[in-house]
Formats: C-alpha cells, structure tokens, sequence
C-alpha cells in the first residue's frame, strides 16, 4: 500500500511541478507584491510593507468603474446566455429536419476569426461618415433617433458589449446543453407521456432536473469567464478603454502593468487578487446553491 | 377491460435500399383479451411483442388495424388519454425524485375537475405502495434501492392512476433468478387483488407459463398460438410453438410414417392411426419416454444426471436434430450409466409429428 502510494505520487510529479512553477508560485508571488508598496520590477525593491495598495486601488476611479462594468457584463451575460442556449438547444433537440444545417449555423461563432467577429460588429454599430450602421438603420424603422453605439453613451456601449459576449459565449453553451438533453433517456419521456404529463412539466419537472449538472456547469464557467472578460471591450472599443468608460477588471490590471499609466505592479497584484477573491466568492456561492438543486 | 385487438398491423418502413419492402413487426394480429385476465406476450427477441405492447401504450400507432379498451376505439388516443399503466424494462424511475414523489406524479398530472389534493395524493400513493409493500421506503430515491424495490416502484406508479389496463416490458429481465421467482409470483398477486388486466412481455416461457392466464405466442410479427399455457404446452400447433415452450427443450427427430406407423430410423416406435405416409418431423417431450428392456427407441446412452426426485437421460440418436436427447424419467428407474444402449418406450400424448414443409402440426 504504502508503496503504490509513492508510485502515485510519482505520476503526479510533472503535473505537479509545473503546476507548482507555473500557477501556485506567481499565485503567491502576486499576493506578496500586492503587500509591498511601491515595487519596482528593475531594481527589486520597495519602500515598505501594508495595505496601501489596496486602499489605493479601492479609491481609484478607473477601478471602480472597471469593477461596476465586470459585475453588470455578468449579471447580464451569464443568465441571458445560458437561458437563450438552452431555449435554442430545445428547439435543435425537437426538431427532426434540418437539425444539422441549424447545428452548423449556432456553431459557427465559436470558430469564425476574432477579427471577423469585430468587422461584422463594425458593420452593425459603427457610425461612419458614410452610414449610421445596420442597428441604427433599423432602429430608424421605429423612429428612433441614430445612437452611437461605439462612442456614445454609456448603457448603449455596455449594451454593445454585452450583446457580443453573449453572442461569442452562445455557441460552445448550446453544444454542451444539445449534447445533455440528448443524454436524457428517452424512456423517461415515453413513462411520463403514458401518465399524460404536459409538455411544460415534462420540461420543468423532467428535462430540467436531468440537465442540472450542466446547466450547473455552464452556469459556474459562465461566471468566472465574464470576470476574466478582457479582449471582447478591446475588439469594440480599442485599447484605451479608461476613456470609454468600458474597462473591465481585467483590462485594468493589465493597464496597470502595461499600458500607458504602466509600472505599477503593485497596484496590479491588488487589482488581481481582489478579483480572485471575488471569483472565488462567487463560486464557492454556486456550488452551494448547487449542492441544494442539482440532484445526482 | 376487455381488450380488443382487430387486424392489428405495424410496419416499418426498410432503410436498406437493396431490401425495400417494409419490416413488418406486427402482422394482423387479432384478439380478445378477456376482462381481469394476465397475458403472457411471449416469443424470441425481435418477434414484435414489444411493438405490441407499444401500439397498446399509445407509444407507437399501428399501420392499420383497431385497437379498442372495452368498446371505446382507442386506436387514434394519444397515449396520455388512454388511461393505461406501463412498466417498462429498466423501470424508468425519475433518479431526481423520492419514491413517493415519483409515484404521485402521474396524479399530479390530472387537471381541471380531475384535479387531487395534497392529502388525496399522498392517500392514494399510500395505498398503491401498500399494494406492493415498499410504503417503509417512500422517502428514498431510486438509486438507494435493489432492483426489485425499484421493480415495485415502477409497479406502485403504474398502479397509482387506476389504469383501466395496465402493461410490463419485460418485468423481470432486470433480477436475479432468486428475485425473479419471488416478483412474478408478487406480480400475479398483484394482478389477483386489482383485477386490472394485465399484459406482460417476455421472452422467457418459463416466466410466462407460470403466471399468466393466457399465452401468445409469436414469432416475426405473427401470432403462433393463443392459449391456457397447459394448453399450449401439451398441443402446439406447430413446430415453433413446441421447441419454444418447455424446460428442458422437446427432442426433434427426423421420422417417416409409413402404414400408420412412426418411423424413427428403421424402427417403428409408434402407432399413429390415420395418418399418411409422409416423412414427418417427430418431437418429443422430455418426459415423454419411459424406459423399457424392449422399448422401441434406441439410443445410444451418453450420461445420466440424477436430480433427486428425477433422473436425466441424456443420449444421442442420429436422426435427432438436438446434439442430445434429454428424457426425463421417475427417480425410481435404474440406470446403468456404463451401459451402452437405452431404450425406451413413447407416450403418445406427448409426440408431436409436424409436416415436414409447413411445420405445421399433424394430428393423430
């Protein structure tokens, strides 16, 4: 016994060690530095020791905004997304003719070019000289007066950016979910037709409960992803995203190591653990929440 | 319910190009299912009993052909309004739910008028788990009980509704041998004490024999024999029918009649009066020998099994289309395993002569 346990652990061994290398030490070397003030990458020093970064990111404007717009991307994102895949994955899973053709088209966002990605956004929000974009030329239908939605105000660039993360996040959600309800046994549908359930309750009582550790899944995944969000505000609104008033968590830290305020790592390590703190609150709130409904 | 079965007929459509003609699953399948009975549906896999019992359920609809509940045609019912109980093969248990609540839902399901209380519901749970004696395990899900709790279970939900007929897919396919014993013999208890009627799939005669009230028997899609199982098993009708039914197997030999005769080999073994000559097909039943010094049939003897209350004879014949000839004869007979010939003689109820060509059964 104690022998084989050795030899287990010697599998583990280059996992573990890069593992170790790679994500366990920088973890702790960025909690440190997020302790020293002042910290300069050239000359590896400090001027002391304390919460001041902190405090410093937690009174910076930029931050707050950052962290107003990470918590209302996925707030928005995450149910929106999952709900509509999984209303979109029902139907592919109902339908006999076509499925495939339907299944390629959702599936498509997940492998078309980033930059592709943005083109087709430009074409539907952005305002040039020439044209107000597609959104606006149908919004004039109704009325309603041109928005910009690229610089324009606030809750139309955040509606923007919600509206591509949700449309990028889609795809991989609705092949997950197509793949789960077709993992549901197609007996336990015939038994409760033979008891003449309803369709909504075949749904809500059958299908539902039976999904649940994906939907749980997506739902966890979800979360974290939409923290993490960085490049989808940098492919709508360019670099400077302190000026949009669109950064995100994320694009923050980043901003604080590289960009054009840079050279701060300090400021950065605090940014980067306050949102791993927050991260991992949440998830430790899911998988309670998941404990109590997701059965099996 | 009388249950009425009228030219009952499911095809399928073929998928093979090179073989277009339809499956035919169910061919004109038509019978009166008695009130309170328990019917065995009974044949080798991919016979169409499954397919019946689904045409039953509402499941699958029928090709053509009527199927009425009493004297209401339910053939265009969709299976939600037929009021039927189905217990299928791998019972189907909603894993999420406790037992009590998976067999309260197919009454949460009633709407309108129809519509139950709180109390009502858990009563008549009470009751259908009383019936089949797992009312101690309401509050467990399926995944902490053996195969046959979730066996009654599935049973509880299908009884729960008062189904005017109530179905089971291969019920006991799912448990040890032990438990298979105990559960058909509870299901028949059940069937007695609800009077529901009752039909049930198998492919094991055995499991068929024992409890039902009547036994069909089919093969590809068509109905062999309809019967009291005793019935069936001491007059087939045909070849099919005698080799599916009885443990162990009938003994098939390759005969001749000739002048009211049965011929085995060169050796008349039998009287069967009326009957022209022809060559034959001739099958008996295990306990159709007896053991005589001037019996008719010889065999070369290659073993014997003592079981107790009867001893196995086990031999061979070259006209025997089995590998071997099992015979079954009273313990009180001696057998000299070391001798090299046995003879016996036949009982004449239990030869069976079958045409060569048809397999159809020849009586004498």
């Amino acid at each position: 016994m104690e022998k084989n346990n050795r030899k287990g652990w010697l599998y583990l061994l280059p996992a573990a060690v890069f593992l170790g290398f790679f994500l366990v030490y920088p973890l702790i070397d960025v909690f440190i530095y997020s302790f020293e003030e002042g910290y300069n990458f050239a000359s590896q020093t400090y001027f002391g020791v304390g919460t001041y970064n902190y405090s410093y990111v937690l009174h910076d404007p930029y931050f707050l905004q950052a962290l107003k717009n990470t918590f209302i991307l996925v707030i928005i994102t995450v149910p929106v997304s999952t709900g509509i895949a999984l209303l979109i994955s029902v139907g592919l899973s109902s339908i006999q003719k076509l499925r495939d053709l339907y299944q390629t088209v959702y599936f498509l966002p997940y492998v078309t070019n980033t930059l592709a990605v943005g083109l087709v956004f430009m074409i539907l929000f952005k305002q040039t000289p020439y044209t107000d974009g597609l959104a606006n030329f149908v919004l004039s239908w109704f009325g309603a007066g041109p928005v910009d939605f690229i610089g324009g105000p606030y809750w139309a660039k955040m509606f923007v950016l919600c509206f591509y993360t949700v449309w990028v996040v889609m795809p991989f959600k609705i092949l997950i979910l197509t793949g789960a309800l077709a993992s549901v046994d197609q007996t336990y549908y015939n038994a409760a037709k033979v008891d003449g359930t309803s369709k909504l309750r075949i749904f809500t009582k059958i299908t539902l409960p039976m999904i649940s550790p994906t939907l749980f899944y997506l739902i966890i995944t979800g979360f974290i992803g939409a923290f993490k969000a960085y490049s989808d505000a940098v492919a709508l609104f360019g670099t400077d995203l302190n000026s949009a008033e669109m950064n995100t968590i994320v694009g923050y830290i980043y901003d604080m190591l590289y960009g054009n305020s840079g050279g701060y790592p300090s400021y950065a390590s605090a940014a980067a653990i306050l949102l791993f703190t927050i991260v991992l609150t949440i998830t430790c709130i899911n998988l309670l929440v998941s404990r109590k409904h997701v059965h099996y | 319910m009388k249950v009425t079965l009228q030219n009952l007929t499911k095809k399928y459509p073929s998928r093979n190009k090179k073989q277009p003609q339809d499956v035919i699953a169910v061919n004109d399948f038509t019978f009166e299912i008695p009130d309170g009975q328990l019917i065995g549906l009974l044949g080798p896999s991919g016979c169409g009993k499954s397919t019946t019992l689904n045409l039953l359920s509402g499941l699958q609809k029928p090709t053509s052909g009527r199927i009425f509940f009493g004297d209401d045609d339910v053939t265009d019912l969709p299976a939600e309004n037929r009021g039927v109980g189905l217990v299928f093969q791998n019972y189907a248990l909603y894993p999420h739910l406790t037992v009590k609540q998976n067999i309260t839902f197919p009454l949460e399901n009633r709407k309108g008028k129809d519509k139950l209380t709180k109390a009502q519901m858990a009563q008549m749970a009470l009751d259908a788990a009383k019936l089949v004696q797992i009312e101690t395990l309401m509050d467990r899900k399926p995944s902490e009980l053996s195969g046959g709790q979730q066996q009654r279970v599935a049973i509880a939900r299908a009884l729960v509704k008062m189904p005017r007929i109530l179905l089971l897919d291969e019920p006991l396919s799912n448990l040890d041998a032990r438990l298979r014993l105990q559960t058909r013999e509870e299901i028949r208890r059940i069937q007695r004490s609800t009077g529901i009627t009752t039909i049930f799939v198998t492919h094991d005669q055995e499991e068929a024999m024992s409890i039902s009230d009547l036994i069909v028997v089919m093969k590809d899609g068509v109905v062999q024999q309809i019967g009291k199982p005793q019935e069936v098993y001491d007059s087939p009708v045909n070849l099919f029918v005698a080799k599916f039914l009885g443990t162990p197997p009938i003994n098939v030999f390759d005969g001749q009649v000739k002048d009211g005769k049965l011929f085995i080999g060169s050796e008349a073994v039998l009287e069967v009066p009326g009957v022209t000559g022809q060559p034959v097909t001739a099958a008996v039943r295990p306990e159709g020998f007896t053991l005589s010094e001037s019996g008719a049939l010889t065999c070369r003897l290659s073993g014997v099994e003592v079981m107790g209350r009867d001893i196995s004879v086990i031999s061979t014949h070259p006209d025997s289309q089995n590998a071997a000839i099992r015979s079954i004869i009273s313990a009180e007979n001696q057998v000299d395993p070391a001798s090299a010939m046995v003879r016996f003689d036949l009982k004449p109820n239990k030869v069976f002569l079958f045409r060569k060509d048809t397999e159809a059964r020849i009586r004498f």
